[in-house]
Protein backbone atom coordinates (compact mmCIF):
# COMPACT_ATOMS: atom_id res chain seq x y z
CA UNK A 1 0.00 0.00 0.00
CA UNK A 2 2.73 2.12 1.27
CA UNK A 3 4.51 1.71 -2.23
CA UNK A 4 1.26 2.46 -4.28
CA UNK A 5 1.04 5.80 -2.55
CA UNK A 6 4.20 6.62 -3.26
CA UNK A 7 3.96 5.99 -6.70
CA UNK A 8 0.73 8.50 -7.32
CA UNK A 9 2.69 10.95 -4.91
CA UNK A 10 5.33 10.78 -8.30
CA UNK A 11 3.09 11.31 -11.09
CA UNK A 12 1.60 14.42 -9.10
CA UNK A 13 4.95 15.94 -8.14
CA UNK A 14 5.25 18.12 -11.40
CA UNK A 15 2.19 19.30 -11.17
CA UNK A 16 2.31 19.90 -7.54
CA UNK A 17 6.42 21.54 -7.91
CA UNK A 18 5.00 24.14 -10.26
CA UNK A 19 1.56 25.28 -8.74
CA UNK A 20 3.65 25.24 -5.86
CA UNK A 21 6.20 27.78 -7.29
CA UNK A 22 3.98 29.84 -8.97
CA UNK A 23 0.66 29.73 -7.67
CA UNK A 24 0.66 28.80 -3.64
CA UNK A 25 3.85 30.73 -2.92
CA UNK A 26 3.13 33.70 -4.24
CA UNK A 27 -0.66 34.28 -3.11
CA UNK A 28 1.12 33.89 0.63
CA UNK A 29 4.03 36.27 -0.38
CA UNK A 30 1.83 39.48 -2.29
CA UNK A 31 -0.11 39.55 1.43
CA UNK A 32 3.13 39.85 2.82
CA UNK A 33 4.83 41.96 0.03
CA UNK A 34 1.32 44.52 0.93
CA UNK A 35 2.24 45.06 4.43
CA UNK A 36 5.95 45.77 3.87
CA UNK A 37 6.50 48.80 3.41
CA UNK A 38 8.99 50.97 2.30
CA UNK A 39 10.57 48.06 0.37
CA UNK A 40 13.33 48.49 -1.85
CA UNK A 41 13.46 45.64 -4.66
CA UNK A 42 17.23 46.20 -5.71
CA UNK A 43 17.96 45.98 -2.10
CA UNK A 44 15.32 43.32 -1.05
CA UNK A 45 14.80 45.67 2.04
CA UNK A 46 11.71 47.33 3.83
CA UNK A 47 11.62 49.61 7.35
CA UNK A 48 8.29 48.25 8.82
CA UNK A 49 5.34 46.46 8.48
CA UNK A 50 1.55 48.00 8.46
CA UNK A 51 -0.80 49.82 6.01
CA UNK A 52 0.85 52.21 4.70
CA UNK A 53 1.16 50.56 0.99
CA UNK A 54 -2.93 50.55 1.25
CA UNK A 55 -3.27 54.14 1.84
CA UNK A 56 -0.86 55.31 -0.53
CA UNK A 57 -2.44 53.55 -3.17
CA UNK A 58 -6.22 54.86 -2.37
CA UNK A 59 -4.53 58.40 -2.79
CA UNK A 60 -2.66 58.00 -5.66
CA UNK A 61 -4.70 59.96 -8.08
CA UNK A 62 -3.54 57.37 -11.03
CA UNK A 63 -5.36 54.26 -9.13
CA UNK A 64 -8.63 56.53 -8.45
CA UNK A 65 -8.15 57.61 -12.17
CA UNK A 66 -7.83 53.58 -12.61
CA UNK A 67 -10.71 52.62 -10.61
CA UNK A 68 -13.29 55.12 -11.95
CA UNK A 69 -12.23 54.07 -15.97
CA UNK A 70 -12.61 49.81 -14.55
CA UNK A 71 -16.20 50.97 -13.15
CA UNK A 72 -17.34 52.86 -15.90
CA UNK A 73 -15.94 50.19 -18.23
CA UNK A 74 -17.43 47.46 -16.27
CA UNK A 75 -21.09 49.25 -15.97
CA UNK A 76 -21.52 49.80 -19.73
CA UNK A 77 -20.17 46.92 -21.76
CA UNK A 78 -21.26 43.87 -18.90
CA UNK A 79 -25.22 44.55 -19.51
CA UNK A 80 -24.85 45.38 -23.32
CA UNK A 81 -22.30 42.73 -24.32
CA UNK A 82 -24.84 39.85 -22.34
CA UNK A 83 -27.99 42.01 -23.80
CA UNK A 84 -26.57 41.53 -27.63
CA UNK A 85 -25.58 38.16 -26.90
CA UNK A 86 -29.15 37.04 -25.86
CA UNK A 87 -30.62 38.73 -28.62
CA UNK A 88 -28.22 37.25 -30.91
CA UNK A 89 -28.37 34.30 -29.54
CA UNK A 90 -31.92 33.98 -30.05
CA UNK A 91 -32.00 34.77 -33.54
CA UNK A 92 -29.62 32.00 -34.21
CA UNK A 93 -31.67 29.36 -32.15
CA UNK A 94 -34.87 30.59 -34.26
CA UNK A 95 -33.30 29.92 -38.23
CA UNK A 96 -31.85 26.72 -39.52
CA UNK A 97 -30.12 27.70 -42.50
CA UNK A 98 -26.99 29.52 -42.30
CA UNK A 99 -26.86 28.94 -38.61
CA UNK A 100 -23.30 26.91 -38.97
CA UNK A 101 -22.17 30.12 -40.91
CA UNK A 102 -23.23 32.67 -38.48
CA UNK A 103 -21.96 30.99 -35.35
CA UNK A 104 -18.74 30.43 -37.41
CA UNK A 105 -18.14 33.94 -38.15
CA UNK A 106 -19.25 35.24 -34.56
CA UNK A 107 -16.59 33.14 -32.93
CA UNK A 108 -14.18 34.39 -34.88
CA UNK A 109 -13.00 37.38 -32.40
CA UNK A 110 -12.36 34.63 -29.87
CA UNK A 111 -9.28 33.09 -31.80
CA UNK A 112 -7.57 36.49 -32.93
CA UNK A 113 -4.86 38.16 -30.68
CA UNK A 114 -6.35 41.21 -28.82
CA UNK A 115 -3.24 43.57 -29.17
CA UNK A 116 -2.85 42.68 -32.93
CA UNK A 117 -6.79 43.35 -34.11
CA UNK A 118 -7.08 46.19 -31.41
CA UNK A 119 -4.63 48.02 -33.79
CA UNK A 120 -7.47 47.69 -36.98
CA UNK A 121 -9.96 49.13 -34.39
CA UNK A 122 -7.46 51.97 -33.61
CA UNK A 123 -7.14 52.90 -36.93
CA UNK A 124 -10.60 52.59 -37.47
CA UNK A 125 -11.50 55.04 -34.92
CA UNK A 126 -8.47 57.16 -35.12
CA UNK A 127 -8.26 61.02 -37.29
CA UNK A 128 -5.14 61.71 -38.66
CA UNK A 129 -3.89 64.57 -40.57
CA UNK A 130 -4.46 63.01 -43.18
CA UNK A 131 -7.69 61.33 -42.98
CA UNK A 132 -10.22 61.54 -40.20
CA UNK A 133 -10.91 57.47 -40.49
CA UNK A 134 -13.81 55.02 -41.03
CA UNK A 135 -15.66 55.58 -38.51
CA UNK A 136 -15.35 59.69 -38.40
CA UNK A 137 -16.58 59.23 -41.97
CA UNK A 138 -19.73 57.45 -40.67
CA UNK A 139 -20.42 60.00 -38.48
CA UNK A 140 -20.17 62.67 -41.14
CA UNK A 141 -22.45 60.95 -43.35
CA UNK A 142 -24.73 60.94 -41.13
CA UNK A 143 -24.26 64.87 -40.19
CA UNK A 144 -22.22 64.63 -37.23
CA UNK A 145 -18.81 66.21 -36.53
CA UNK A 146 -15.55 64.65 -36.79
CA UNK A 147 -14.26 63.12 -32.99
CA UNK A 148 -10.43 61.50 -32.19
CA UNK A 149 -11.25 58.75 -30.90
CA UNK A 150 -8.19 57.58 -29.51
CA UNK A 151 -6.00 60.99 -28.42
CA UNK A 152 -9.28 62.97 -27.97
CA UNK A 153 -12.02 64.21 -25.30
CA UNK A 154 -12.38 61.13 -22.62
CA UNK A 155 -16.13 60.34 -23.49
CA UNK A 156 -15.19 59.59 -27.11
CA UNK A 157 -11.87 57.24 -25.72
CA UNK A 158 -14.63 55.54 -22.96
CA UNK A 159 -16.84 54.78 -26.37
CA UNK A 160 -13.58 53.52 -27.93
CA UNK A 161 -12.18 51.34 -25.07
CA UNK A 162 -16.43 50.12 -24.56
CA UNK A 163 -16.98 49.29 -28.44
CA UNK A 164 -13.87 47.25 -28.71
CA UNK A 165 -14.28 45.43 -25.36
CA UNK A 166 -17.25 44.40 -26.82
CA UNK A 167 -16.62 43.07 -29.41
CA UNK A 168 -14.11 41.27 -27.72
CA UNK A 169 -16.00 38.98 -25.46
CA UNK A 170 -19.03 38.79 -27.61
CA UNK A 171 -17.74 35.23 -29.09
CA UNK A 172 -17.69 33.61 -25.71
CA UNK A 173 -21.09 34.42 -24.26
CA UNK A 174 -22.87 34.27 -27.76
CA UNK A 175 -21.79 30.49 -28.11
CA UNK A 176 -22.67 29.99 -24.70
CA UNK A 177 -25.99 31.19 -24.47
CA UNK A 178 -26.85 29.88 -27.86
CA UNK A 179 -25.94 26.38 -26.21
CA UNK A 180 -28.09 26.85 -23.34
CA UNK A 181 -30.76 27.98 -25.58
CA UNK A 182 -30.83 24.65 -27.66
CA UNK A 183 -30.85 22.63 -25.20
CA UNK A 184 -34.27 23.82 -23.59
CA UNK A 185 -37.03 21.20 -24.04
CA UNK A 186 -38.78 21.81 -26.97
CA UNK A 187 -41.86 20.34 -24.72
CA UNK A 188 -42.62 23.14 -22.96
CA UNK A 189 -42.40 25.19 -25.85
CA UNK A 190 -45.30 23.04 -27.93
CA UNK A 191 -47.47 23.08 -24.94
CA UNK A 192 -47.30 27.62 -24.85
CA UNK A 193 -48.04 26.78 -28.24
CA UNK A 194 -51.26 24.73 -27.78
CA UNK A 195 -52.37 27.21 -25.20
CA UNK A 196 -51.97 30.12 -27.61
CA UNK A 197 -49.31 31.92 -25.54
CA UNK A 198 -47.81 35.22 -27.17
CA UNK A 199 -44.25 34.84 -27.94
CA UNK A 200 -43.69 37.60 -25.14
CA UNK A 201 -44.92 35.58 -22.61
CA UNK A 202 -42.94 32.15 -24.04
CA UNK A 203 -39.76 34.51 -23.57
CA UNK A 204 -40.59 35.80 -20.27
CA UNK A 205 -42.14 32.59 -18.48
CA UNK A 206 -39.96 29.63 -20.39
CA UNK A 207 -37.09 30.63 -22.25
CA UNK A 208 -35.84 33.20 -19.26
CA UNK A 209 -36.48 30.64 -16.17
CA UNK A 210 -34.81 27.75 -18.46
CA UNK A 211 -31.87 29.76 -19.16
CA UNK A 212 -31.20 31.57 -15.97
CA UNK A 213 -28.43 29.72 -14.61
CA UNK A 214 -26.38 30.72 -17.54
CA UNK A 215 -27.32 34.10 -17.64
CA UNK A 216 -25.93 34.48 -14.20
CA UNK A 217 -23.10 32.38 -14.99
CA UNK A 218 -22.68 34.82 -18.01
CA UNK A 219 -23.03 38.15 -15.50
CA UNK A 220 -20.67 37.02 -13.45
CA UNK A 221 -17.55 35.93 -15.39
CA UNK A 222 -18.63 38.99 -17.28
CA UNK A 223 -18.19 41.37 -14.58
CA UNK A 224 -14.61 39.19 -13.68
CA UNK A 225 -13.30 39.73 -17.12
CA UNK A 226 -14.22 43.04 -17.71
CA UNK A 227 -12.40 44.07 -14.06
CA UNK A 228 -9.50 42.82 -15.88
CA UNK A 229 -9.00 44.54 -18.22
CA UNK A 230 -6.13 45.60 -19.58
CA UNK A 231 -4.54 44.61 -23.44
CA UNK A 232 -7.73 46.01 -25.29
CA UNK A 233 -7.04 49.13 -23.82
CA UNK A 234 -2.93 48.94 -24.31
CA UNK A 235 -3.79 48.01 -27.44
CA UNK A 236 -5.64 51.12 -28.36
CA UNK A 237 -4.08 53.56 -26.48
CA UNK A 238 -0.64 52.45 -25.90
CA UNK A 239 1.51 51.11 -23.34
CA UNK A 240 1.58 54.33 -21.17
CA UNK A 241 -2.19 54.24 -20.06
CA UNK A 242 -1.96 56.83 -17.54
CA UNK A 243 -0.40 59.86 -19.97
CA UNK A 244 -3.92 58.54 -22.35
CA UNK A 245 -5.87 58.92 -18.73
CA UNK A 246 -7.55 55.32 -19.75
CA UNK A 247 -5.39 53.05 -17.36
CA UNK A 248 -7.27 50.19 -15.44
CA UNK A 249 -6.72 48.79 -12.45
CA UNK A 250 -4.99 45.73 -13.86
CA UNK A 251 -2.90 48.15 -16.00
CA UNK A 252 -2.35 50.07 -12.77
CA UNK A 253 -0.81 47.02 -10.74
CA UNK A 254 1.49 46.47 -13.52
CA UNK A 255 2.69 49.74 -14.09
CA UNK A 256 3.57 49.79 -10.68
CA UNK A 257 5.11 46.76 -11.25
CA UNK A 258 7.66 47.34 -14.41
CA UNK A 259 7.95 49.93 -16.76
CA UNK A 260 8.45 53.83 -16.73
CA UNK A 261 6.93 54.14 -13.35
CA UNK A 262 7.27 50.54 -12.05
CA UNK A 263 9.82 48.71 -8.81
CA UNK A 264 7.18 48.81 -6.18
CA UNK A 265 6.18 45.32 -5.48
CA UNK A 266 4.48 45.92 -2.89
CA UNK A 267 2.22 49.36 -4.15
CA UNK A 268 1.45 46.25 -6.54
CA UNK A 269 0.53 43.73 -4.25
CA UNK A 270 -2.05 46.50 -2.15
CA UNK A 271 -3.59 47.23 -5.34
CA UNK A 272 -4.02 44.13 -6.30
CA UNK A 273 -5.35 42.88 -3.54
CA UNK A 274 -7.69 45.44 -3.32
CA UNK A 275 -8.86 44.36 -6.69
CA UNK A 276 -9.28 41.02 -5.76
CA UNK A 277 -11.46 42.68 -2.99
CA UNK A 278 -13.62 43.95 -5.31
CA UNK A 279 -13.90 41.50 -7.31
CA UNK A 280 -14.53 39.10 -4.61
CA UNK A 281 -17.41 41.68 -2.99
CA UNK A 282 -18.71 41.78 -6.46
CA UNK A 283 -19.32 38.06 -6.77
CA UNK A 284 -20.66 37.44 -3.84
CA UNK A 285 -23.56 40.33 -4.11
CA UNK A 286 -24.34 38.66 -7.69
CA UNK A 287 -24.28 35.36 -6.00
CA UNK A 288 -27.03 36.58 -3.53
CA UNK A 289 -29.20 37.96 -5.93
CA UNK A 290 -29.20 35.06 -8.57
CA UNK A 291 -30.27 33.03 -5.44
CA UNK A 292 -33.53 34.63 -5.82
CA UNK A 293 -33.84 34.81 -9.32
CA UNK A 294 -32.48 31.50 -10.66
CA UNK A 295 -34.33 28.85 -11.40
CA UNK A 296 -32.15 25.45 -11.03
CA UNK B 1 -78.58 35.63 -40.01
CA UNK B 2 -75.83 34.99 -43.13
CA UNK B 3 -72.70 32.50 -41.89
CA UNK B 4 -69.36 34.56 -43.25
CA UNK B 5 -67.28 31.91 -44.82
CA UNK B 6 -64.24 31.29 -43.23
CA UNK B 7 -61.32 31.79 -45.66
CA UNK B 8 -59.15 29.57 -44.61
CA UNK B 9 -56.29 30.02 -47.14
CA UNK B 10 -56.19 33.88 -46.73
CA UNK B 11 -55.66 33.20 -43.01
CA UNK B 12 -53.40 30.84 -43.82
CA UNK B 13 -51.28 32.78 -46.51
CA UNK B 14 -50.94 36.01 -43.52
CA UNK B 15 -49.85 33.67 -41.11
CA UNK B 16 -47.14 32.80 -43.90
CA UNK B 17 -46.50 36.33 -44.37
CA UNK B 18 -46.01 36.99 -40.78
CA UNK B 19 -43.42 34.09 -40.45
CA UNK B 20 -41.53 35.01 -43.66
CA UNK B 21 -40.84 38.60 -42.83
CA UNK B 22 -40.18 37.73 -39.31
CA UNK B 23 -37.32 35.23 -40.74
CA UNK B 24 -36.34 38.27 -42.79
CA UNK B 25 -35.84 40.72 -39.65
CA UNK B 26 -34.04 37.97 -37.90
CA UNK B 27 -32.04 37.49 -40.77
CA UNK B 28 -31.16 40.91 -41.16
CA UNK B 29 -30.24 42.11 -37.48
CA UNK B 30 -27.97 38.55 -37.59
CA UNK B 31 -26.49 39.81 -40.77
CA UNK B 32 -25.72 43.18 -39.36
CA UNK B 33 -23.74 41.71 -36.42
CA UNK B 34 -21.88 39.45 -38.55
CA UNK B 35 -20.67 42.73 -40.59
CA UNK B 36 -19.65 44.17 -37.65
CA UNK B 37 -17.53 41.31 -37.01
CA UNK B 38 -16.15 40.80 -39.82
CA UNK B 39 -15.38 44.62 -40.77
CA UNK B 40 -12.21 44.79 -38.87
CA UNK B 41 -10.48 41.79 -40.57
CA UNK B 42 -11.87 42.78 -43.91
CA UNK B 43 -10.29 46.32 -43.25
CA UNK B 44 -7.00 44.95 -41.97
CA UNK B 45 -6.86 42.71 -45.22
CA UNK B 46 -7.57 45.70 -47.35
CA UNK B 47 -5.03 48.10 -45.56
CA UNK B 48 -2.47 45.96 -45.81
CA UNK B 49 -2.20 45.68 -49.50
CA UNK B 50 -3.10 49.29 -49.99
CA UNK B 51 0.01 51.19 -50.88
CA UNK B 52 1.78 53.36 -48.55
CA UNK B 53 1.56 56.88 -50.69
CA UNK B 54 -1.98 55.39 -51.51
CA UNK B 55 -2.84 54.96 -48.28
CA UNK B 56 -2.02 58.59 -46.99
CA UNK B 57 -3.50 60.60 -50.15
CA UNK B 58 -7.10 59.22 -48.93
CA UNK B 59 -8.97 61.49 -46.64
CA UNK B 60 -12.13 59.56 -47.62
CA UNK B 61 -10.95 55.79 -46.70
CA UNK B 62 -11.66 53.28 -49.90
CA UNK B 63 -13.42 50.47 -49.21
CA UNK B 64 -11.61 48.49 -51.96
CA UNK B 65 -8.39 49.07 -54.18
CA UNK B 66 -7.61 48.10 -57.44
CA UNK B 67 -4.35 48.62 -57.75
CA UNK B 68 -3.11 45.63 -54.35
CA UNK B 69 0.58 45.20 -54.05
CA UNK B 70 2.03 43.19 -51.82
CA UNK B 71 5.42 45.15 -50.60
CA UNK B 72 3.97 45.91 -47.09
CA UNK B 73 4.13 42.08 -46.62
CA UNK B 74 8.21 42.61 -47.35
CA UNK B 75 8.25 45.61 -45.78
CA UNK B 76 6.53 43.54 -42.24
CA UNK B 77 8.85 40.94 -42.42
CA UNK B 78 12.16 42.91 -43.76
CA UNK B 79 12.07 46.20 -41.84
CA UNK B 80 11.32 44.73 -38.38
CA UNK B 81 12.12 41.47 -36.78
CA UNK B 82 8.86 40.04 -37.15
CA UNK B 83 10.04 36.49 -38.74
CA UNK B 84 12.01 36.59 -34.97
CA UNK B 85 8.74 37.08 -32.83
CA UNK B 86 6.94 34.66 -34.84
CA UNK B 87 9.82 31.84 -34.43
CA UNK B 88 10.00 33.16 -30.63
CA UNK B 89 6.24 32.98 -30.02
CA UNK B 90 6.35 29.21 -31.82
CA UNK B 91 8.99 27.93 -29.62
CA UNK B 92 7.28 29.53 -26.68
CA UNK B 93 3.75 27.71 -27.50
CA UNK B 94 5.12 24.67 -28.69
CA UNK B 95 7.63 24.27 -25.44
CA UNK B 96 4.43 25.52 -22.95
CA UNK B 97 1.79 23.14 -24.45
CA UNK B 98 3.96 19.75 -24.14
CA UNK B 99 4.88 20.66 -20.64
CA UNK B 100 1.48 21.56 -19.71
CA UNK B 101 0.31 18.56 -21.48
CA UNK B 102 2.76 15.84 -19.84
CA UNK B 103 1.90 17.57 -16.13
CA UNK B 104 -1.44 17.73 -17.10
CA UNK B 105 -1.84 13.79 -18.03
CA UNK B 106 0.45 12.67 -15.23
CA UNK B 107 -1.27 14.46 -12.78
CA UNK B 108 -4.93 13.80 -13.70
CA UNK B 109 -4.12 10.01 -13.88
CA UNK B 110 -2.79 9.92 -10.07
CA UNK B 111 -6.27 11.83 -9.41
CA UNK B 112 -8.68 9.39 -11.80
CA UNK B 113 -7.13 5.92 -11.02
CA UNK B 114 -4.68 5.85 -8.47
CA UNK B 115 -5.49 5.40 -4.45
CA UNK B 116 -3.45 7.19 -2.13
CA UNK B 117 -4.03 8.96 1.74
CA UNK B 118 -5.16 12.40 1.29
CA UNK B 119 -6.08 12.58 -2.29
CA UNK B 120 -9.82 14.18 -1.85
CA UNK B 121 -8.24 16.74 0.08
CA UNK B 122 -5.68 17.56 -2.15
CA UNK B 123 -7.63 17.54 -5.39
CA UNK B 124 -10.57 19.74 -3.25
CA UNK B 125 -6.91 22.54 -3.33
CA UNK B 126 -6.23 21.79 -6.70
CA UNK B 127 -10.04 23.14 -7.42
CA UNK B 128 -9.83 26.22 -4.92
CA UNK B 129 -6.59 27.26 -6.67
CA UNK B 130 -8.70 27.52 -9.62
CA UNK B 131 -10.28 30.49 -8.58
CA UNK B 132 -6.96 32.48 -7.74
CA UNK B 133 -7.21 35.70 -10.47
CA UNK B 134 -3.69 35.96 -12.10
CA UNK B 135 -3.30 39.17 -11.00
CA UNK B 136 -2.30 38.00 -7.76
CA UNK B 137 -0.19 35.84 -8.18
CA UNK B 138 1.73 37.48 -11.05
CA UNK B 139 3.72 40.26 -8.78
CA UNK B 140 5.67 37.43 -6.54
CA UNK B 141 6.31 35.58 -9.78
CA UNK B 142 7.82 38.65 -11.74
CA UNK B 143 10.37 38.87 -8.32
CA UNK B 144 11.15 35.15 -8.13
CA UNK B 145 11.65 34.92 -11.83
CA UNK B 146 13.90 38.55 -11.87
CA UNK B 147 15.70 37.30 -8.61
CA UNK B 148 16.76 33.54 -10.36
CA UNK B 149 18.52 35.46 -13.35
CA UNK B 150 15.80 34.50 -16.01
CA UNK B 151 14.55 37.46 -17.71
CA UNK B 152 14.96 38.19 -21.46
CA UNK B 153 15.15 33.57 -21.29
CA UNK B 154 12.64 31.33 -22.69
CA UNK B 155 12.77 29.11 -19.05
CA UNK B 156 11.60 32.69 -17.27
CA UNK B 157 8.77 33.05 -20.08
CA UNK B 158 7.52 29.49 -19.61
CA UNK B 159 8.01 28.63 -16.22
CA UNK B 160 5.28 29.72 -14.65
CA UNK B 161 3.00 30.04 -18.03
CA UNK B 162 2.47 25.79 -17.59
CA UNK B 163 0.36 25.48 -14.69
CA UNK B 164 -3.19 24.90 -16.00
CA UNK B 165 -5.46 23.52 -12.94
CA UNK B 166 -8.45 23.71 -15.03
CA UNK B 167 -7.09 20.98 -17.68
CA UNK B 168 -6.05 19.10 -14.67
CA UNK B 169 -10.11 19.41 -13.59
CA UNK B 170 -11.18 18.16 -17.21
CA UNK B 171 -8.64 15.87 -17.91
CA UNK B 172 -9.70 13.74 -14.52
CA UNK B 173 -12.97 14.28 -15.10
CA UNK B 174 -12.40 12.42 -18.74
CA UNK B 175 -10.46 9.82 -17.30
CA UNK B 176 -13.13 8.85 -14.86
CA UNK B 177 -15.71 7.81 -17.04
CA UNK B 178 -13.16 4.93 -18.48
CA UNK B 179 -14.62 1.60 -16.97
CA UNK B 180 -12.54 -0.25 -13.95
CA UNK B 181 -13.17 -3.08 -15.91
CA UNK B 182 -10.78 -1.97 -18.63
CA UNK B 183 -8.08 -1.39 -16.11
CA UNK B 184 -8.68 -4.46 -13.79
CA UNK B 185 -8.27 -6.35 -17.15
CA UNK B 186 -4.88 -4.57 -18.15
CA UNK B 187 -3.56 -5.63 -14.23
CA UNK B 188 -4.52 -9.50 -14.90
CA UNK B 189 -2.58 -9.12 -18.05
CA UNK B 190 0.21 -7.59 -16.43
CA UNK B 191 0.40 -4.21 -17.62
CA UNK B 192 2.47 -1.38 -16.08
CA UNK B 193 0.46 1.66 -14.86
CA UNK B 194 2.29 4.09 -16.85
CA UNK B 195 1.70 1.45 -19.62
CA UNK B 196 -2.12 1.41 -19.20
CA UNK B 197 -1.79 5.22 -18.97
CA UNK B 198 -0.31 5.30 -22.40
CA UNK B 199 -1.91 2.34 -24.18
CA UNK B 200 -5.22 2.76 -23.09
CA UNK B 201 -6.45 6.21 -21.53
CA UNK B 202 -4.70 8.65 -23.63
CA UNK B 203 -5.99 7.11 -27.12
CA UNK B 204 -9.56 6.72 -25.20
CA UNK B 205 -9.41 10.40 -24.59
CA UNK B 206 -7.64 12.33 -27.57
CA UNK B 207 -10.75 14.33 -28.31
CA UNK B 208 -10.31 15.94 -24.81
CA UNK B 209 -6.69 16.41 -24.91
CA UNK B 210 -6.71 17.82 -28.59
CA UNK B 211 -9.01 20.39 -26.78
CA UNK B 212 -6.91 20.73 -24.17
CA UNK B 213 -3.80 21.50 -26.45
CA UNK B 214 -5.65 23.67 -28.98
CA UNK B 215 -6.86 25.93 -26.24
CA UNK B 216 -3.67 26.25 -24.42
CA UNK B 217 -1.93 26.93 -28.10
CA UNK B 218 -4.19 29.82 -28.64
CA UNK B 219 -3.75 31.10 -24.82
CA UNK B 220 -0.01 30.99 -25.67
CA UNK B 221 -0.40 32.64 -28.45
CA UNK B 222 -2.08 35.62 -27.49
CA UNK B 223 -0.48 35.73 -24.42
CA UNK B 224 0.44 39.52 -23.89
CA UNK B 225 0.85 40.16 -19.90
CA UNK B 226 3.64 37.95 -18.92
CA UNK B 227 6.24 38.37 -21.59
CA UNK B 228 6.15 42.04 -21.72
CA UNK B 229 6.56 42.00 -17.79
CA UNK B 230 9.46 39.67 -18.09
CA UNK B 231 10.76 40.49 -21.62
CA UNK B 232 12.31 43.92 -22.66
CA UNK B 233 15.03 42.63 -25.06
CA UNK B 234 13.92 42.42 -28.62
CA UNK B 235 15.29 39.18 -29.15
CA UNK B 236 13.02 37.48 -26.71
CA UNK B 237 9.72 39.30 -27.97
CA UNK B 238 6.32 37.54 -28.72
CA UNK B 239 3.96 38.45 -31.34
CA UNK B 240 1.84 40.63 -28.76
CA UNK B 241 4.75 42.32 -27.48
CA UNK B 242 6.27 43.11 -31.25
CA UNK B 243 2.90 44.61 -32.68
CA UNK B 244 3.64 46.72 -29.67
CA UNK B 245 6.89 47.84 -30.73
CA UNK B 246 5.82 48.27 -34.38
CA UNK B 247 2.88 50.54 -33.44
CA UNK B 248 5.14 52.43 -30.96
CA UNK B 249 8.51 52.94 -32.64
CA UNK B 250 8.55 50.28 -35.98
CA UNK B 251 7.83 51.57 -39.97
CA UNK B 252 8.28 55.57 -38.47
CA UNK B 253 4.98 54.82 -36.88
CA UNK B 254 2.56 56.13 -39.71
CA UNK B 255 3.39 53.04 -41.83
CA UNK B 256 -0.28 51.85 -40.98
CA UNK B 257 -0.60 49.25 -44.47
CA UNK B 258 3.08 47.50 -43.55
CA UNK B 259 1.46 47.85 -39.47
CA UNK B 260 -2.10 46.36 -40.81
CA UNK B 261 0.31 43.19 -42.82
CA UNK B 262 1.76 42.72 -39.79
CA UNK B 263 -1.54 41.95 -37.59
CA UNK B 264 -2.77 39.94 -40.65
CA UNK B 265 0.72 37.72 -40.55
CA UNK B 266 0.00 37.31 -36.64
CA UNK B 267 -3.77 36.70 -36.84
CA UNK B 268 -3.65 34.32 -39.69
CA UNK B 269 -1.96 31.29 -37.97
CA UNK B 270 -4.70 30.68 -35.32
CA UNK B 271 -7.65 31.81 -37.80
CA UNK B 272 -6.05 28.55 -39.93
CA UNK B 273 -6.36 26.36 -36.89
CA UNK B 274 -9.66 27.96 -36.10
CA UNK B 275 -11.03 26.92 -39.51
CA UNK B 276 -9.54 23.25 -39.27
CA UNK B 277 -10.52 22.77 -35.64
CA UNK B 278 -13.70 25.16 -35.70
CA UNK B 279 -15.89 22.19 -33.63
CA UNK B 280 -13.48 21.33 -30.97
CA UNK B 281 -12.42 24.71 -30.29
CA UNK B 282 -16.09 25.84 -29.92
CA UNK B 283 -16.85 22.68 -27.56
CA UNK B 284 -13.58 22.85 -25.10
CA UNK B 285 -14.47 26.70 -25.04
CA UNK B 286 -18.17 26.12 -24.27
CA UNK B 287 -17.31 23.44 -21.69
CA UNK B 288 -14.52 25.96 -19.83
CA UNK B 289 -12.82 28.69 -21.55
CA UNK B 290 -13.42 31.83 -20.41
CA UNK B 291 -12.18 35.30 -21.73
CA UNK B 292 -15.35 37.52 -21.54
Amino acid sequence: MEKRSLKAWLYLLPAILFLGAFMVYPLIDVFIYSFEEGYNSAAQTFFGVGSYNYSYVLRDPYFLQALKNTFILVIITVPLSTGIALMISLGLNSIKPLKNLYQTVYFLPYVTNTLAVGLVFMILFKKTPYSDGMINLLINWFGGESVDFIDGPYWAKMFTLCVYTVWVVMPFKVLILTSALASVNQEYYSAAQIDGTSRFRIFRRITLPMISPTMFYLIITGFIGAFKAYSDAVALFGTDLNAAGMNTLVGYIYDMLYGNSGGYPSYASAAAIILFAIVLTITCINLMVSKKHVHY
Amino acid sequence: MKKIPVDYEKIERSARMRMRTGKAVIYTLLSIWALIVLFPFYWMILTSVKTYSAYTSEYIPTFFTLAPTFQNYVDAFTSVPLADYFLNTVIFTVVTTAVMLIVTVLAAFAFSRLNFRGKDLLFAAFLALMMIPNELVIITNFVTITNLDLRNTFMGLILPSVTSVFYIYLLKENFSQIPDQLYYAAKVDGTSDFKYLRRVMIPICRPTLVTITILKVIECWNSYVWPRLITDNEAYFLVSNGIQTIRESGFGRENIPAMMAAVVAISVPLIVLFLIFRKQIMAGVARGGSKG
